[in-house]
């Protein structure tokens, strides 16, 4: 589904990733994790496209597609779904224009009619019940004043409005409690499937005793310098990041 | 001869014929209005207050006038269609600055006057009398001089004391003309206590060619306890220049509400002076630009706290594309005495290219010290977080742009407090963000 070769990419002439590589199949689930600043964030970010980074070489193939040449919306359309680790508040756009928008524009990708109300709000319905969200919150605006923990399950919320092929799920954890960061999990595990797939980035192994990965890689100074099956995440639980440098000899 | 010199000269040489075409209660301003006028001039390009309209040009070129009220060959109720519809108002036209007599108004209760200021000076003097001309003083501003000489008509809403006019009253100006035309206008309004009452004025420009010069010098005075909402929507075309003058007279416990709202224009200028006269009144100063273009909005405000506890509440937003230009000013006084004054401005505005360019300039002056005040003022671009956002929910750049820029407009709308309007101007906003708004929407003429 996604294979990442030799992936470079720099903001503002800073390079951050030195040389990615990655491969993702359908119903896997992988789980990238590092220290701080290794470009976890970076990685996600460069997959959907944020027009701030610039990709200096390599290649992103997903689904048989060249990514890295389709713009932002397109990458949406064909099935990337970006959780952001900050969403971004939009006050004055209500969650039901945004997703409708949203929706519609997927619809019209795939030569589909626009939604119709009925068949929308039934749609939100459904799924606001994945995250346990508020009716309240999807009528207000795009995570204005929604709290940390509803911010992120709107994120989910919104990947199981576009239902998405590969999901990048940045640090989709930080700033959750204990039961938030259940209720997140619960939705992303509800919305696996063998035709999907799941790439989980996080700091920590907490989130991954909720979602299971398949995959476990360390990602340090822009490339991935270690990958393992699940036991690798527990590892570095126990060990901390320390134990990696000291492995690569630093 | 200089500019000045030249309408001072067509003043003296027409001033029968002005005289004749109008009512005393007007001509009797006429020559003090020229005095001043002759004296101060227009107001000078480098004077402070008008740094960014140039009003002398304005008024160089040669413009028709119809001080011999010439029947102008229009129905308007045949020609025009107003973009907002079925606000169920008694509909009212000026057809330049001549009011057009009433074919088919509704009935407004007793008491109330809506229509021409002519005909009301004629009918009720004494209260023509007693209001107009009273706010708007020539000896201040050059064009205000300027209207005070020549307007020979107008529009007035009169609502009695105790009178509430449920549904709001509709004013239609329309520019129409055959060759460079200027249209001077005065509006006023008196709303006396405990009364009630909504005015919509819109603003239409018919000949897209012409080019227009409008003065309009309006005179609101809210009596004390009554409430009043005036909005101002202006769809003109490029070639049209406004510059309008709005006094809002407030007494103890009035409520009242201006909206200027500018959605297609030439060059706009509008000077809003309240002054708030009696303790615990509410005022409601909005305003909203979108320009592109070469579009030019300027809009001119001040507030005079004159009375304790009172609370008035500021907001301007505007939206600038291509090269167009805009200019806020902000001026709010608290003065000495006028303790537990609430007093907020906010003026946010969008460039959305390199090439707009805005300046705004909030003023704030305190003389009570049991005041709470605010005023923020920011220009910028769009969010270009919320923009990635939106494009990685699979919503295309432009339309991501469409609806950031209708967000941001979407407080100035909420505060309308009529929702006939509200919700048709949350059409006619995105209709304008999509470039879908023109003059086909509100006149029947190329259809």
């Amino acid at each position: 589904m996604l294979t990442i070769k030799n992936l470079h990419a720099n903001i503002n002439g800073k390079e951050i990733l030195k040389g990615i590589n990655l491969s993702v199949r359908a119903g896997e689930v992988h789980a990238i994790m590092g220290p701080n600043g290794s470009g976890k964030s970076t990685l996600s970010a460069v997959l959907a496209g944020n027009p701030v980074f610039t990709v200096t070489d390599g290649e992103v193939e997903f689904n048989d597609k060249n990514l890295l040449e389709l713009s932002p919306e397109d990458r949406s359309r064909e099935g990337v779904f970006l959780s952001f680790q900050y969403p971004v508040e939009i006050p004055g756009v209500s969650m039901v224009n945004f997703m409708r928008a949203a929706i519609n524009e997927h619809r019209k990708y795939k030569n589909m009619e626009p939604i119709s109300a009925t068949d929308f709000l039934k749609l939100m319905r459904e799924k606001r019940e994945v995250v346990e969200l508020d009716n309240k919150l999807a009528s207000r605006s795009v995570n204005e004043g929604f709290s940390g923990g509803e911010k992120k399950r709107n994120e989910i919320f919104q990947m199981a409005m576009l239902e998405p092929h590969l999901a990048i799920l940045d640090e989709t954890d930080s700033g959750l409690d204990i039961d938030a960061l259940r209720i997140v999990a619960n939705g992303v595990n509800k919305l696996k499937s063998e035709h999907n797939a799941t790439i989980v980035i996080t700091h920590y192994q907490r989130l991954l005793d909720y979602i299971k990965p398949d995959f476990v890689h360390v990602l340090y100074k822009g490339k991935i310098v270690k990958s393992a099956g699940p036991e690798l995440a527990l590892e570095l639980e126990e060990k901390g990041y320390d134990w990696i440098k000291k492995e690569l000899g630093e | 001869m200089n500019t000045e010199q030249t309408y001072t000269e067509l003043f003296h040489q027409t001033k029968e014929m002005i005289n004749s075409h109008s009512a005393e209660m007007l001509n009797a301003l006429r020559d003090k209005a020229i005095a001043d006028f002759a004296r101060n001039g227009f107001p000078a390009k480098d004077a402070e207050e008008y740094k960014y309209t140039d009003i002398p040009a304005l008024f160089a070129p040669e413009y028709g006038m119809n001080l011999n009220r010439l029947n102008i060959p229009v129905n308007p109720y045949e020609v025009f269609h107003c973009d907002v519809p079925n606000l169920s108002t008694s509909l009212y036209f000026l057809v330049n600055d001549s009011f057009v007599s009433q074919l088919n108004a509704r009935r407004l209760p007793d008491g109330v006057f809506a229509g021409s200021l002519k005909d009301f000076c004629d009918e009720q003097p004494e209260v023509a009398a007693k209001y107009y001309g009273k706010l708007a003083k020539t000896e201040k501003d050059g064009v205000v001089a300027f209207n005070t000489a020549f307007a020979q008509d107008g529009f007035v809403l009169y609502v009695p004391k105790g009178v509430v006019i449920e549904k709001p009253v509709q004013l239609v100006n329309i520019l129409r003309g055959d060759v460079d035309w200027m249209a001077n206008r005065r509006l006023l309004i008196i709303v006396e206590e405990n009364a009630q009452a909504k005015l919509l004025s819109c603003d239409h420009t018919m000949d897209a060619n012409i080019n227009f010069l409008a003065t309009q010098v309006t005179e609101i005075f809210v009596g004390e306890n009554a409430l009043f909402d005036f909005y101002e929507l202006e769809e003109n075309e490029l070639n049209t220049k406004r510059i309008a003058s709005t006094f809002v007279d407030q007494q103890a416990g009035s409520n009242v509400m201006v909206n200027g709202i500018t959605l297609n224009n030439g060059l706009t200028r509008n000077n809003y002076f309240v002054t708030l006269n009696g303790p615990h009144c509410e005022s409601h100063l909005c305003g909203m630009a979108i320009v592109d273009k070469q579009q030019r909005v300027d809009n001119h405000t001040f507030i005079d706290h004159a009375a304790p506890h009172c609370m008035s509440n500021e907001l301007f937003k505007y939206v600038l594309n291509d090269q167009s230009v805009g200019a806020f000013s902000g001026r709010i006084l608290v003065r000495e005495g006028s303790q537990k004054t609430e007093a907020y401005q906010t003026n946010r505005n969008i460039c959305a290219t390199r090439e707009a360019k805005m300046y705004t300039k909030p003023q704030l002056e305190i003389y009570a010290d049991d005041v709470k005040c605010s005023h923020g003022a920011t220009v910028g671009q769009l969010d270009e977080n919320a923009l990635f956002y939106m494009r990685a929910r699979g919503i295309d750049e432009k339309e991501a742009r469409m609806l950031l820029m209708f967000a941001f407009m979407s407080d100035v709308i909420e505060n309308i407090r009529l929702d006939a309007l509200k919700d048709r101007l949350k059409v006619l906003v995105e209709k304008r963000f999509r470039h879908e708004l023109n003059k086909c929407t509100s006149c029947n003429i190329c259809n």
